[in-house]
């Protein structure tokens, strides 16, 4: 596919994390090893509460592990304060979240263009942007200024898409993207998915725990009572 | 910090416009506020203009000088008992560098007969420079001039009262009228300026030359009270030092023995007056703030709210790249915003009120522009104190578990 394939992108080591609820301390991931390389199409597979879950939150910057190291293009992303992370997470990672979570009072373009403006690019920079993310997921010009409950399941999460690639993140992180699709707007979207992997070398990291859509994954891990069981 | 403001106040009026009358009944308490600040303001300049106004009518800069008062066997009089004050002190007060001019006075109430009607009415022997003084010019026929002080002309100039009393539609100029069985010319009648601030009628009045007065009327040779314009308001204090040292050295008054007349300085006056009006309006404004803080307060809560329900968003924000600062300065923005178009209303409100108090009751109010330009600074201040917290806690979410909030 590319010759940067070998590069690692991702690189997780012996990765703890620990949820404290009251008096009792929940231990969601024990002792998590990963490396995944660029341009990899990744999934994560797993039963409800298996951790994977809070594997995407730690792969994604959104949260901290409590213990080991996650080194994020060579940087060890574990100890960064939140500001530290929010910006990594805006340069370097797009998100597609299983119940879209696009912002309901803003308009199509308005939550495409969201991530740019937070990187600082001018309104009408953010504008051209967001417009070619939107054609690249089929999102036609005359729906830019709908409201997200003005259009479809469907293509709503093509805008998600939208929003995760606009600022040609590095690594995409899909968490359930087809659980609220039918399997014909599964596999669309799954294309597109693919797609990217293909054109522009994105690694894509794929949290699902259905197997016909892990299918499309080039590269499979399954976590089970916070382990990965399968590699 | 790098998300453009002007996309941060644009969203501020898409969620005002999502919920319009929340947002309005959230601003309600601002609108109260600043509505009662700029009309409480305006009422309470409104009467410190009146004093003033009140004060100015009675002449520009004027210095009152009255003679000192008696002691006979223990017994006190008030000011204007003594003979010390003569038409010389007046003459001598006149040629001093801080004094524009003066009117040597005396007064009294005389019956005053034309024909088959009689009036009592004040009679003021004075000089004549009485209109420049008093800022009180003649409407008909004119004013006696110095020659005719000089020669105790009898003449006289009257008020619209006793004009009315005496003449009903007629034009009394030419007349004869008695006063004190002497015959007294009309030569004029004096512009009537109704009542002055402590309920006096001041048209209710003649003026006849002051050495007509002292000889045919009152038959004394003394003053009741001498009249001083300074030459500017900052003159006054010049002028009443000047005039103390002069009348002192005339009266051959010993430096250790106390003045033997009495100097009002109506600009004091006028001052302490003013001053007290001021203290009125800064009390009922503080007053109106109360319940620009009750307003910010709501504000407060309304942010809470809007902060919990939209954690999702705050959520997704964060995972697109939102920094803390980002976050907290969209939620400021947001409650600025909202207590700005309070405050803008409030200013329209308290306006209209403050209009409308001036139409139908007998305040006079005033309208300036620092009460308007401080509530809206106040009212954007508002916005930022009690959306602070909000703004922080929104700021402070976790962003896992602002994204899982349903």
């Amino acid at each position: 596919m590319n010759e940067n394939i070998n590069e690692t992108v991702i690189r997780l080591e012996h990765i703890g994390m620990i949820y404290k609820t009251g008096a009792i301390n929940y231990e969601a991931l024990k002792d998590i090893n990963l490396t995944i390389r660029k341009g990899e199409f990744f999934s994560i597979m797993g039963a409800s509460g298996s951790g994977k879950s809070t594997l995407m939150n730690i792969l994604g910057c959104l949260d901290k592990p409590t213990f080991g190291k996650y080194f994020l293009e060579d940087e060890d992303v574990s100890t960064l304060s939140k500001d530290r992370l929010a910006e990594i997470r805006n340069k370097k990672i797009g998100f597609v979240f299983q119940g879209f979570n696009l912002i309901q009072r803003l308009s199509v373009i308005e939550n495409v263009e969201l991530p740019l403006f937070y990187a600082g690019l001018t309104h009408k920079e953010a504008n051209i942007e967001a417009k070619k993310a939107l054609r690249l997921v089929d999102i036609p010009e005359n729906k830019e200024n709908n409201f997200p409950n003005q259009i479809s399941g469907g293509e709503q999460q093509r805008v998600a898409i939208a929003r995760a690639i606009v600022h040609n993140a590095s690594i995409i992180m899909a968490d359930e993207p087809t659980g609220n699709l039918d399997s014909v707007r599964s596999n669309e979207l799954m294309s597109f998915f693919k797609k990217i992997n293909a054109e522009r070398n994105a690694t894509i990291i794929l949290v699902t725990h259905e197997p016909d859509v892990a299918a499309f994954a080039k590269k499979h891990i399954t976590v089970k009572d916070g382990h990965i069981v399968d590699n | 910090m790098k998300f453009p403001i002007l996309l941060d106040v644009q969203s501020a009026f898409k969620t005002f416009a999502r919920n319009k009358a929340r947002s309005f009944l959230t601003t309600l308490g601002i609108i109260i506020g600043v509505a009662s600040v700029i009309a409480t303001v305006s009422i309470g300049q409104g009467a410190s203009a009146s004093v003033q106004d009140a004060i100015n009518a009675m002449g520009s800069n004027l210095l009152i000088i009255l003679p000192g008062s008696s002691n006979l066997g223990g017994v006190q009089t008030g000011f204007g008992e003594l003979p010390t004050l003569t038409l010389q002190d007046a003459e001598a007060i006149r040629k001093l560098p801080a004094v524009k001019t003066d009117a040597a006075n005396i007064r009294m109430n005389e019956q005053v007969i034309w024909r088959g009607n009689n009036w009592g009415a004040s009679v003021l022997g004075t000089s004549s420079t009485f209109p420049v003084i008093r800022k009180w010019p003649v409407t008909k026929g004119e004013f006696f001039d110095k020659q005719q002080v000089d020669t105790a002309a009898n003449v006289a100039v009257i008020g619209t009262t006793v004009a009315t009393q005496l003449f009903g539609l007629m034009n009394p100029v030419g007349h004869i009228v008695l006063i004190h069985n002497v015959p007294f010319k009309i030569i004029g009648e004096l512009k009537s300026i109704g009542f002055n601030a402590f309920g006096q009628d001041q048209d209710d009045l003649v003026t006849v030359p002051i050495t007509t007065m002292m000889e045919k009327i009152a038959g004394i040779s003394w003053v009741n009270i001498i009249m001083v314009s300074a030459k500017s308001k900052k003159d006054t204090e010049i002028a009443q030092n000047q005039i103390t040292a002069l009348l002192r050295q005339k009266h051959h008054i010993p430096p250790h023995k106390p003045n033997d007349f009495y100097i009002r300085n109506l600009t004091q006056i006028a001052q302490t007056a003013s001053s007290s009006a001021q203290i009125f309006t800064i009390l009922l404004a503080a007053v109106a703030a109360v319940s620009l803080l009750v307003g910010g307060i709501g504000i407060m809560n309304i942010m809470l709210v809007s902060v919990t329900e939209r954690t999702k968003e705050i959520g997704i924000r964060m995972a697109v790249g939102a920094k803390k600062n980002d976050i907290l300065k969209q939620f400021l923005i947001e409650s600025s915003v909202l207590s700005l178009f309070g405050g803008v209303l409030g200013i329209g409100l308290g306006i209209g009120i403050s209009d409308l108090i001036s139409v139908i009751s007998p305040l006079h109010t005033i309208l300036t522009i620092e009460p308007i330009l401080i509530s809206i600074v106040f009212s954007v201040a508002v916005g930022v104190f009690f959306g602070f917290y909000p703004a922080y806690k929104a700021s402070n979410l976790n962003p896992v578990e602002a994204l899982r909030y349903e």
